[in-house]
């Protein structure tokens, strides 16, 4: 028996599961070593649970969401929660800060049909996260990286330390001390410093670095609003 | 190449280095130096002289690097660039071994050594004492890249902002460990000396013109006003003991404010040599893979131990750098880390300056003893 992957959305963009579209070289392989079980961005097609492998996108906004999550985490045996929303609130996290009433009521004609709640949360504010894949969207070596692990019964490996590792070990030169300004020294590796290699500054999609000074905090409220730091 | 050869003076002018990176190229070496790329002066495979910066200068300063034009067309007319010479012979990446799952058991293949035959061309002064200095700490593989390397370094005629070889332990001229030695002078032509035997055999194969008295006079020169242009300095005391005596230091609390501990320094710094493995698995658990990958000291996971981090301050990430480099690197390898190259100050995000941080703990042990 194969083990069974399910693929959930949240309030998210979709990015990060198109992300698993994307391993076009290893999709094969990885429908070899699992049953695709629920991936609605793929195949209409569902098999009930439970689940070994549970990738969970997208943050918490609803509460049809915080139901729906509670159901997810006890169909599944392990829960990955996939991309920057699901790991630390997305960009729908900005309204954290701000008073969702009010918003509602600027951008609803008919805000009373709107069911939300005041703050999008990340998943682990609601459910156990067995682990997480950073970024925005999520690197796919890391997705093939932890899936792999899984499936072999070891530990996925992710970085604790800042994009500047990976800059370097690129040879990309720094960006920032040219003069465009860049989080990576304080952001967490994994996306293979992507940005900096096209010249373009970090934006620091996939959370502060662990360890990175607790100031550096406030810069990552765009994508990781909910990142503890 | 040999380490111990006693410096050769200059004896040819070469009016060009063209013919010098060709006839390396026709002996098959993949030659490699300077050239401008993204507004840096990076490391990379040149196919001719025309590859090198020529014409360019830095700017310098704590977090900050520019390029300049300059106004001349020199070729070295720059200090220590956006990477070291570790890139090829301690690179960021290496294979170990791949396993393979067979029907009764497994099979383990090491890859062989790449074959690749380096000529560096342009090494700096303080870059030619990393090369040793990390040569003595990493032993057979590093030795065994080096021992196929040609090496043409370069005399430092212009420092950079962030220099400090001086009072490093170093200077401008070049040290024991090329195979060729040049200096570029005004033209930019180059006097040139063979420091090695393989070293000469090329150079008696280049067009050239004896060198003159007054040409190496020239070159001596320049070399020498180079030494009294650093603008950084570390204090003339025992920093071996400075560091060992300053563990208790409010500096390193104070450093850590600014500190990002990213990592930069190590990654920058052309001695830093450590590493970690990291092993892979395909999805189907056939085949498991092993590398080593540069690490950093700023790397929470690199003191993790059984249980956890040890250093999980930033401020004792930053004494664990700065001690290993400036003082118990003495003990481990009998030298000091530092060459006084000033990478570590430029490339720095947070301008944290190595020299300035040095300063600061002589000036509070100054005070503690007061």
């Amino acid at each position: 028996m194969k083990p069974k992957l399910a693929v959930w959305k949240f309030a998210s963009c979709d990015g990060c599961q198109l992300s698993l579209l994307d391993c076009e070289d290893e999709l094969l392989e990885i429908a070899a070593h699992v049953q695709i079980a629920h991936f609605l961005e793929a195949s209409s097609a569902s098999v009930c649970g439970p689940y070994d492998i549970s990738l969970v996108e997208g943050s918490v906004t609803t509460p049809l969401d915080v139901e729906r999550i509670r159901q997810v985490r006890a169909d599944s045996k392990q829960l990955i929660t996939i991309g920057a929303c699901a790991t630390a609130g997305g960009i729908q996290a900005l309204r954290n800060f701000a008073d969702v009433d009010e918003f509602r009521s600027i951008v609803y004609a008919r805000p009373e049909f709107i069911d939300t709640l005041a703050e999008s949360t990340p998943i682990a504010a609601v459910v156990p996260v067995d682990y997480e894949l950073r970024g925005c969207p999520i690197d796919r070596g890391q997705l093939l990286e932890t899936l792999s692990a899984l499936l072999n019964g070891r530990r996925p490996r992710g970085p604790l330390h800042s994009v500047c590792f990976e800059c370097k070990t690129r040879g990309t030169t720094c960006v920032l001390v040219k003069g465009t300004p860049c989080l990576g020294p304080a952001t967490q590796a994994g996306c293979g410093a992507l940005c900096p290699a096209y010249g373009r500054g970090c934006y620091g999609c996939f959370g502060p670095a662990t360890g990175a000074p607790a100031h550096a905090k406030k810069v990552f409220n765009l994508f990781n609003s909910g990142a503890p730091s | 190449m040999v380490l111990t050869r006693k410096r050769v003076l200059p004896t040819a002018m070469l009016d060009s280095l063209s013919p010098l990176i060709a006839a390396l190229r026709a002996d098959g070496y993949s030659v490699i130096g300077p050239t401008l790329r993204d507004g840096a002066i990076v490391l990379a495979e040149l196919t001719s002289a025309s590859d090198l910066p020529h014409g360019w200068g830095v700017e310098l300063d704590a977090g900050s690097y520019r390029v300049r034009r300059r106004d001349d067309d020199a070729a070295f007319g720059h200090s220590s660039g956006a990477q070291s010479w570790k890139t090829y012979l301690h690179p960021a990446k290496v294979p170990f071994w791949t396993a393979q799952k067979t029907s009764d058991g497994f099979t383990v293949d090491v890859p062989p050594p790449d074959g690749i035959r380096y000529a560096f061309v342009g090494v700096r002064p303080c870059d030619l004492r990393a090369i040793a200095i990390q040569g003595r700490v990493l032993g057979s593989s590093y030795a065994a890249r080096l021992e196929s390397a040609f090496i043409v370094a370069v005399d430092c005629t212009e420092p950079g902002e962030a220099c400090f070889c001086v009072t490093a332990g170093g200077g401008p001229a070049c040290g024991p460990g090329a195979d060729i030695q040049l200096t570029e002078t005004v033209g930019p032509r180059y006097l040139a000396s063979a420091q090695t035997t393989i070293g000469q055999a090329v150079l008696d194969t280049l067009p050239q013109q004896p060198a003159t008295p007054a040409e190496r006079e020239q070159g001596a020169t320049a070399v020498a006003q180079a030494a009294e242009r650093m603008q950084r300095h570390l204090p003339s005391i025992d920093l071996r003991d400075l560091l060992s005596g300053s563990r208790n230091a409010a500096r390193w609390d104070e450093v850590a404010q600014r500190c990002l501990a990213c990592g930069n320094c190590t990654m920058v710094c052309p001695t830093c040599f450590c590493t970690s493995v990291r092993d892979t698995t395909d999805l189907g658990g056939d085949i498991a893979q092993r590398w080593q990958t540069w690490d950093s000291c700023f790397d929470l996971d690199f003191s993790y131990l059984h249980g956890g981090p040890v250093r999980t301050s930033t401020s004792s990430r930053y004494r664990q750098w700065l001690s290993h480099k400036l003082g118990t690197w003495h003990d481990q390898f009998g030298e000091s880390g530092c060459v006084g190259c000033g990478r570590c100050i430029v490339w720095c995000p947070a301008g944290i300056d190595l020299t300035e941080e040095v300063s600061a703990l002589a000036q509070e042990r100054q005070t503690d003893h007061e």
